[in-house]
């Protein structure tokens, strides 16, 4: 099995705390893997490390068969590692066309042309509104963003990740704030992505976990504790200890 | 040779504590708040005036109205920081500027109407004129009260935020508003009390500044760089940081203006430009 | 631009849709008639302001000025209290240039863009790096360091008592510079639109774009593969030419320079402006110079203390009461009233 993504004794302190501890950690091709753990486990600090937000105290990251540990966050967005973020981080006076439009530009590389008009850029344009209509946006292309019902914003942060041309998908908690009806309905989403994607995502919800993803991570204070198939995990006396038994998530 | 060095760094000294005073405030404040107050120079212009009117109108005596400086002046900004400022706290640093640009301008166009254009008048103790001889050098008595003046402020200051109740509530608050909070500090009051403090203490160099750099409705935006150089090398909320940007900005200041007197403020630009460009936060910030 | 949106739920056919999203893009980069209106105006300003058109001049050069510092400020969300560098440079390139026998005005200009431009680029690398108190201090330092240069070299620019000797060639050899103004105005309204025409388009470009992005959410923008700092070079290069056009602009119609346009005052006068006609909307740096300049030469010609504390307590009233400046305020109003 070949990894699209790979960490090996990845660490980062704040201070004298430790938030993220040795993490050696494999994300197959095509995978569909959930990293849960509790609150303060260190899951979005893993994933701020993956995409360059943070820089790690100590480790290596590599992406495919390249090491990114040192590459800015534009830099390993364009190799095809993107995220999603946890808070809705969108551009609210836009609209989503706009906003996959300028995600498409970036990508081609055509978003510092100062002199054409963004009206000729018709294929970016044609690509943000197939992107949009398959996503189940299509009817709200045009709306500006900060008008759009809660869901439909988490749907245009899924919609702006898979505009940069993911190789490995991160979603942080991609339901976030979503009713469960609709959650379960945006996993429907996610779960309809092309398989050669790699996913991996962070979500609290248990149900929804056991059944989307093919395998867990489980992170407690900021150490792997262990990883597995759901089975595997649902069965784990460790985890069931550590995490599902004090935790208390709703 | 010698003589003249040790002249341009006593000289440099003074006006550098001077620039510290003044200076201070601005720069615990903006750490605690973030907020940038370009009309600092303002409440120094104010303390310089109160002396300078009480001493000609009132004929009082000059160290009587020092106090009488650092409290009109502390009163003063608290109004502000009532009526304007509050309302931009959480508002962009642009919004900050411009505010504080116009109750500059304001400042400017008042003290003008007021007290006129021209230079204020003061006429500082004789005790406080003149030279004495220590050692092979005449040392200008009113710079080495002047010197006297800013160590024991800053002395009161470390004592006061070292070894005070409330200078922990200031620490912690500058450290970490958030985490200050949780910890049942009041951000706004201490904030609010602060600010209070170092307007005062604007207000008190104000006074204390006249004899040495003048008083003219123009004053707040003359001297604006200068705290503001000393607020942004030393590092945001530093008292160690101003202290230190600012004496040497006084003896850059003092010993290019007599070395090298072609080349103006030129060097303290330089100096200012490439130490931001090798530590945006400052020598001292954190943040 | 919403009037599309809303009707566009009603298309129940997605190639009618995608054919509605091409529009909407186009659409945002068609003419209004306010802007038609504005610049009518502008240039009838030869017929109703025929003794005013000094100021008119002078307006229009403010105006670009101001349009140049929205770009970095409503476009790229720069704020710099220094964008005076700029307009001082290309004042003093133009003035220099034709001091010294080149008076041909159009290369003359040419140069002070170019001269700001390359400066701008220069000093673009240390602008994107900071922010914060430390921003601001920086472009403060390097207009304050120019100006100081400006002011020792007394003997190439003349220092506070300005430059001597411009004087100025017939525009294009056809047109020479009267005493009326007539010429200077012709000259600074042609150059103006023109260098307003590409900041338009550069609005509606993908760079636009790129900057609205930016502006509305800079965080987001490296993880959708953007690069904050080369976007904001670009701009405020681009921002420096534009600025050197306008300070070239005033050395030839003037022909007079001092160092006041290198000055804190100009750098704090411009963003003033901009802030009072309104940021981010192309059209709030003229709208802000105009009612400036005016107010200023109405305030003035009463007492200079006034006209202080005046534009004191317009900028408190704007920064409290409309953010937006004049031009957002009535932008407001006129949705307002459409809706009603």
């Amino acid at each position: 099995m070949t990894s699209a993504l790979q960490t090996a004794g990845l660490c980062r302190n704040f201070g004298a705390l430790a938030v993220t501890q040795n993490v050696d950690f494999v994300l197959p091709v095509g995978a569909r893997q959930a990293l849960i753990g509790p609150n303060g486990a260190g899951k979005t600090t893993f994933i701020n490390l993956l995409t360059g937000l943070l820089q790690p105290s100590a480790g290596r990251i590599r992406l495919g068969g390249e090491d990114i540990t040192a590459l800015a966050p534009e830099m390993r967005v364009r190799r095809g590692l993107v995220r999603t973020f946890q808070i809705n981080t969108l551009f609210p006076a836009l609209t989503p066309l706009e906003a996959v439009t300028l995600a498409r530009l970036e990508q081609r590389g055509a978003s510092r042309r100062w002199l054409g008009a963004l009206s000729g850029q018709r294929a970016a344009i044609d690509e943000a509104y197939d992107l949009l209509e398959r996503i189940g946006l299509g009817a709200d292309a045009l709306q500006e963003t900060r008008s759009l019902p809660y869901g439909k914003q988490r749907l245009l942060e899924i919609a702006l990740a898979l505009a940069c041309e993911p190789r490995v998908l991160l979603l942080d908690e991609p339901a976030a704030g979503v009713p469960a009806r609709e959650s379960a309905e945006l996993f429907e989403v996610i779960a309809r992505l092309p398989r050669d994607l790699s996913i991996l995502f962070i979500e609290h919800d248990m149900e929804l976990v056991f059944r989307f993803a093919e395998r867990i991570t489980v992170l407690v204070a900021g150490a792997v504790l262990t990883e597995g198939t759901p089975a595997e995990i649902a069965s784990d006396p460790q985890v069931r200890q550590v995490y599902l038994g004090s935790a208390g998530h709703g | 040779m010698l003589l003249s060095l040790a002249n341009i760094l006593f000289n440099g000294v003074a006006y550098g504590m001077l620039l510290f005073l003044i200076a201070v405030g601005l720069s615990v404040t903006m750490g605690l708040m973030g907020f940038a107050n370009l009309a600092h120079g303002a409440f120094a212009m104010l303390g310089g005036y109160v002396t300078a009117t009480l001493m000609a109108k009132a004929g009082w005596p000059f160290f009587a109205t020092l106090p009488a400086a650092f409290v009109l002046v502390a009163l003063a900004s608290l109004v502000l920081e009532r009526a304007l400022y509050r309302r931009l706290y959480r508002a962009g640093e642009l919004d900050q500027v411009l505010l504080t640009i116009g109750v500059v301008f304001m400042a400017v166009a008042g003290a003008t109407f007021v007290w006129g254009p021209s230079q204020a008048p003061i006429r500082v103790p004789a005790y406080l004129t003149g030279t004495v001889a220590i050692g092979p050098f005449d040392w200008g008595v009113y710079r080495l009260f002047l010197i006297a003046m800013g160590a024991l402020v800053t002395l009161a200051l470390i004592v006061g935020l070292e070894r005070t109740r409330f200078g922990a509530m200031i620490r912690a608050a500058v450290d970490n508003p958030r985490m200050a909070t949780g910890l049942g500090i009041n951000v706004d009051r201490v904030f609010s009390i602060t600010f209070m403090l170092g307007s005062g203490l604007a207000g008190l160099g104000g006074a204390l500044g006249v004899n040495l750099i003048g008083l003219d409705p123009s004053f707040p935006i003359k001297y604006l760089v200068y705290f503001l150089i000393v607020v942004a090398v030393g590092g945001l909320g530093s008292i160690k940081g101003s202290l230190i940007a600012a004496i040497v900005l006084g003896v850059c200041d003092v010993a290019g203006k007599y070395y090298l007197p072609d080349t103006g403020a030129f060097i303290i630009y330089v100096i200012m430009v490439s130490l931001l460009l090798w530590r945006p936060l400052g020598l001292f910030g954190r943040r | 631009m919403t009037m599309t949106a809303t009707t566009d739920r009603t298309l129940p056919d997605p190639a009618d849709r995608r054919a509605a999203a091409h529009a909407f893009i186009a659409g945002q980069a068609r003419w209004r008639w306010p802007e038609a209106v504005f610049w009518l105006v502008a240039a009838a300003s030869l017929v109703i302001f025929p003794h005013s058109l000094v100021l008119a001049a002078q307006v229009l050069i403010a105006g670009l000025f101001a349009l140049s510092l929205d770009l970095i400020l409503g476009l790229g969300g720069i704020v710099s209290l220094g964008h005076a560098a700029f307009f001082g440079l290309g004042a003093y390139t133009a003035g220099l240039l034709a001091a010294h026998g080149w008076n041909e005005p159009l290369t003359g200009l040419v140069a002070a863009g170019l001269v700001a431009g390359l400066v701008g680029f220069a000093t673009s690398f240390i602008v994107v790096r900071l922010k914060g108190i430390a921003l601001l201090m920086v472009t403060m330092g390097v207009a304050l360091l120019l100006h100081e240069v400006a002011q020792k070299a007394h003997a190439i620019t003349g220092g506070d008592d300005g430059l001597q000797g411009i004087s100025m060639a017939p525009i294009l050899g056809l047109f020479s510079f009267d005493l009326y103004g007539r010429t200077a105005f012709i000259y600074t309204l042609a150059v103006v639109f023109a260098c307003f025409l590409v900041a338009r388009r550069l609005y509606n470009s993908p760079f636009g774009l790129a900057l609205k992005g930016m502006r509305e959410n800079g965080r987001r923008v490296p993880a959708i593969g953007g690069s904050i700092r080369r976007h904001s070079a670009l701009i405020y290069t681009i921002a420096a030419v534009m600025a050197g056009i306008a300070g070239g602009l005033l050395a030839q119609t003037t022909e007079f320079v001092s160092v006041e346009v290198l000055g804190f005052q100009r750098s704090a006068e411009v963003l003033i402006m901009l802030v009072l006609g309104g940021a981010g909307l192309l059209y709030g740096g003229f709208v802000g110079a105009a009612v400036f300049l005016v107010a200023r030469q109405i305030l003035s010609g009463i007492d200079q203390t006034y006209w202080f504390f005046w534009l004191g307590l317009m900028l408190v009233l704007v920064v409290l009461f409309a953010r937006n400046g004049l031009l957002g305020g009535a932008k407001a109003l006129l949705a307002r009233w459409r809706r009603a």
